[in-house]
């Protein structure tokens, strides 16, 4: 019981310490390594709380794409570091406030009592016991038949989200020389080849 | 103190969400510090669904995590390709300087 406590403030501090230096380090590149920092101790706590195979998904989604793609258009874009940082003091005043606010809000509900006794008796899909049926098992029996439209609207979203990145990013470049297959094959004999009688020892 | 329950990982969640909160006010001439803060209240969102799914007993909660991971990813994919094309465009990405559809 001890080390799983541990193990918890541990996961959670740091990823609390490397969220805080995501908002307010320098240089943008630090920040999606925080990021990325931060991501790694959520999925230790998604393991923690006994979800592995969301947890396994948040490292390989977020650590192996999202973070990836961030760190591809930081680097991309030529950022001027010091103009990013300015009116940097001026707004740690009211989003601080707003930030402390919103905090103590949140706290105030979870000071209170907000779970009803019975809610555990009525859970939709219940989950199974772990030592017959793993996480990840249990889940795709769920996804896969339960909800099985709604994955397929996820993979239509991220369809329709791939799409949408390419059609907005690709560019027609001018002054780049490019072979167009078509032009090639539309080429006739007659005005790429031409025959000349050369006589010998004159050249053309 | 010692016993890790659900109001742990709530409060876990809460700090992180208040961060991101924080960060979309603090970086006002950097998008792509505002999308990564985005990304912690994603973050903090699935932490809560996570901790109400395994505490509850209930397995649709990391089913719904499973949703806001794809659709987080499709936002973070749509976003830096708007941001791009908008350095692009106008050689910097502060917040104050998209105003190019006011009219």
């Amino acid at each position: 019981m001890i080390i799983q406590a541990l193990v918890f403030y541990l996961f959670a501090a740091v990823a609390i310490a490397s969220a805080v230096m995501v908002i307010s380090s320098k240089n943008p590149v630090h920040s999606v390594l925080f990021l990325i920092l931060c991501f790694f101790n959520a999925a230790g706590l998604f393991v923690l709380m006994g979800a592995e195979f969301l947890a396994m998904i948040l490292v390989v989604v977020y650590v192996g794409a999202v973070a990836v793609l961030f760190l591809f258009v930081v680097m991309m874009l030529d950022i001027n570091i010091e103009r990013a940082r300015q009116g940097f003091k001026q707004y740690l005043l009211i989003g601080g406030s707003i930030g402390l606010v919103l905090f103590l809000e949140l706290v105030l509900i979870l000071s209170s009592s907000f779970t009803a006794p019975d809610v555990v008796a009525t859970a939709a899909v219940p989950i199974p016991d772990m030592d017959s049926v793993h996480n990840t098992r249990a889940l795709g029996q769920v996804l896969y038949t339960k909800y099985a439209y709604l994955f397929q609207a996820c993979g239509l979203i991220l369809l329709v989200a791939m799409v949408g990145a390419i059609v907005l990013t690709l560019r027609q470049r001018d002054g780049v020389r490019k072979q167009v297959i078509s032009d090639q094959i539309n080429r006739s004999r007659e005005e790429s080849v031409e025959i000349k009688k050369v006589s010998s020892g004159s050249g053309i | 103190m010692l016993e890790i329950g659900l109001a742990h990982y709530l409060v876990v969640a809460a700090v992180l969400f208040t961060l991101g909160i924080f960060g979309i006010f603090l970086n006002r001439k950097n998008v792509i510090v505002i999308m990564m803060s985005i990304e912690l209240m994603l973050l903090a969102v699935n932490i809560n669904f996570v901790a109400f799914s395994t505490h509850m007993g209930d397995l649709v909660g990391q089913v719904f995590a499973v949703f806001i991971l794809t659709v987080a990813a499709a936002e973070a994919a749509i976003g830096l390709a708007i941001l791009v094309i908008y350095f692009r465009n106008r050689g910097s990405i502060a917040v104050e300087d998209i105003n190019m559809m006011k009219g």
